[in-house]
């Protein structure tokens, strides 16, 4: 059975931790997930960018709305994710858009992925983060 | 990371909105402080044992104004507050509190405590300062040290500004759509200042510039969060990161400048500048273009060339063109000079930067710009007059540093100067 564990915390303390700290966390999940990896256990792991990064696609109405920043609202609840290759913001809302015509209701948020390991097969690395 | 690790950046990371949230109680820069204070050794006393609350703000701010309120009661010898124990037991209270300081509230609150610390009395240097010591927390200390001034200075300067800004209190009424916007272009100034104090400062310690710069960003995201839809609060946000991306190549290991066309790319902070990147392209959508998002858009044209030789001047000479017409200012086209050298030759920036001598006369990069298009056209007597006219108004070590270097290499390659012929 694959399991998916969504990490949850406080934006502003995360952001307010002084870079060695930061380095230091990351360090010690590192190792955590080479452990996991070396046991054939680990998928892909990915940390996001902050949520003022975020757009939010409405599309429980026609047509979907965009809306800055990410999802807010607490009567939906987080049914599954995709992580996709795009140009930028533009080509993400239009796979967005393509994905909610396909599945209407609901909402999609889109964030861009700060770090992805491993990267994905046949993923253009230019934007350098992963 | 340990508790008290843990405790930490949740007391720093909670006291922009706590404080503001204080102020909107008590009216009072001050109180205000002394309040969050006095609730951050609660929270170091009790979190340890109970573990810290669902929500720290709204725990500062609750035990915040109830201590400060016990203070004023017991001034005027009325009631005890009740024993910690149970005030740290707030649970209850806490989410009714919470529900009452919704997010719209914070927002206000926080936009007017930055608000209060752009006073239009005040000289940028107050403005920075007191944001740095009030909403930030900095310790007088580490502002003063930053700033070059003794620690006394700085504390007049913080006492001066908050009596100027005690005699004329911002209103506390929730503000009009047109106050907020005009209240958001303030606080950006604010914090672009502040960001460039940091950058350019004339701090010498490269750890105090850096925590100026990350102060700035801080604040930025924060606002951004709280005013999602504002483009050039977008922009903004993306000029920090993008410059700051750029930190750990800009002084080389002697301190000296390493100017953006020789700066090693590969030390660029990727993860500063992808964010950076994203944010520009949520601006940009809102088809309201700005002073920040072009400025964003210019250090983004820069961050996306892998060597200094593809960077895209052209674009970045139309961007800066844009940026003349929202912001006529001398200094914006001496920038654009850059780029119109790059495109058109010394000769056109060379032109196009004379008319601004007069403003520009006490400008270091005025004359470093002229002296370099000078070089370039093989004038080398007028080039060595303007270096040193620059090196006069340098007002850094690395600065003055980087011009001798200019003037260096004109010994070593240009003609000859009089009387160092035996070279």
């Amino acid at each position: 059975m694959l399991y998916a564990i969504l990490c949850y915390n406080s934006e502003d303390v995360v952001y307010s931790w002084p870079k060695e700290q930061d380095d230091a966390v990351m360090a010690r999940l590192s190792a955590v997930q080479q452990k996991l990896a070396g046991s054939g256990r680990l998928g892909p792991v990915a940390r996001l960018m902050p949520t003022t990064t975020a757009t939010t696609l409405r599309k429980d109405r026609e047509p979907a709305l965009v809306v800055d920043g990410p999802f807010a609202e607490t009567k939906e609840q987080l049914l599954g994710f995709y992580i996709v290759e795009c140009e930028g913001l533009e080509q993400a809302l239009e796979t967005a858009r393509e994905l909610g015509n396909a599945n209407p209701g609901g909402a999609y948020e889109i964030r861009p992925v700060s770090v992805l390991n491993p990267p994905g097969p046949g993923f253009d690395s230019k934007s350098g983060t992963r | 990371m340990t508790q008290a690790a843990w405790i930490e950046a949740a007391l720093t990371s909670a006291r922009p909105q706590a404080v503001a949230a204080l102020l909107r109680y008590f009216r009072d820069l001050d109180t205000a402080e002394e309040a969050f204070q006095d609730a951050c050794l609660r929270a170091l006393r009790t979190w340890p044992q109970k573990g810290p609350p669902r929500d720290p703000t709204a725990w500062l701010v609750f035990v915040g104004r109830n201590v400060a309120i016990d203070a004023v009661r017991r001034r005027r010898k009325l009631q005890e507050l009740p024993p910690e124990e149970t005030l740290a037991d707030v649970d209850d209270t806490e989410s009714e509190l919470v529900e009452r300081l919704d997010s719209a509230d914070y927002r206000d609150d926080l936009l007017r405590l930055l608000f209060v610390c752009c006073h239009p009395d005040l000289p940028a240097p107050q403005q920075i300062a007191l944001a740095l010591r009030v909403v930030s927390g900095l310790s007088v200390q580490q502002i003063a040290r930053a700033f070059l001034v003794s620690e006394a200075a700085l504390e007049q300067r913080i006492t001066r500004a908050k009596n100027r800004i005690a005699a004329s209190m911002v209103p506390f009424d929730t503000p009009s759509p047109a106050e907020r916007t005009e209240r958001l272009g303030v606080v950006a100034t604010m914090i672009y200042l502040l960001f460039n104090e940091g950058y350019s400062s004339t701090a010498e310690s490269v750890a105090l510039r850096q925590q100026l710069c990350e102060e700035a960003i801080r604040l930025a995201r924060l606002l951004l969060r709280l005013f999602p839809s504002e483009p050039e609060m977008m922009g903004l946000t993306a000029l920090l990161l993008l410059q700051h991306a750029r930190s750990a190549a800009r002084l080389d290991a002697k301190g000296a400048i390493v100017l953006l066309e020789d700066q090693d790319r590969e030390l660029w902070d990727r993860t500063l500048i992808a964010e950076g990147l994203a944010l520009i392209d949520k601006a940009v959508r809102h088809r309201q273009p700005g002073t920040y998002q072009i400025q964003a858009a210019i250090a983004a044209l820069h961050s996306r060339a892998a060597h200094a030789a593809d960077t895209d001047w052209a674009q970045i000479d139309l961007l800066y063109a844009a940026l003349e017409r929202l912001q006529p200012s001398p200094v914006v086209t001496l920038n654009r000079s850059v780029a119109v050298a790059k495109t058109r030759g010394p000769e056109a920036a060379l032109a196009m930067i004379e008319p601004l001598a007069a403003r520009l006369s006490g400008y270091f990069h005025f004359h470093g710009a002229k002296g370099a298009y000078l070089q370039q056209l093989g004038r080398q007597d007028e080039a060595r007059d303007a270096f040193q006219r620059a090196i006069s108004l340098a007002g850094s070590a690395a600065e003055a540093a980087h011009i001798r270097l200019h003037l260096d290499q004109m010994a070593k390659t240009g003609p000859p100067p009089e009387g160092d012929r035996a070279r």
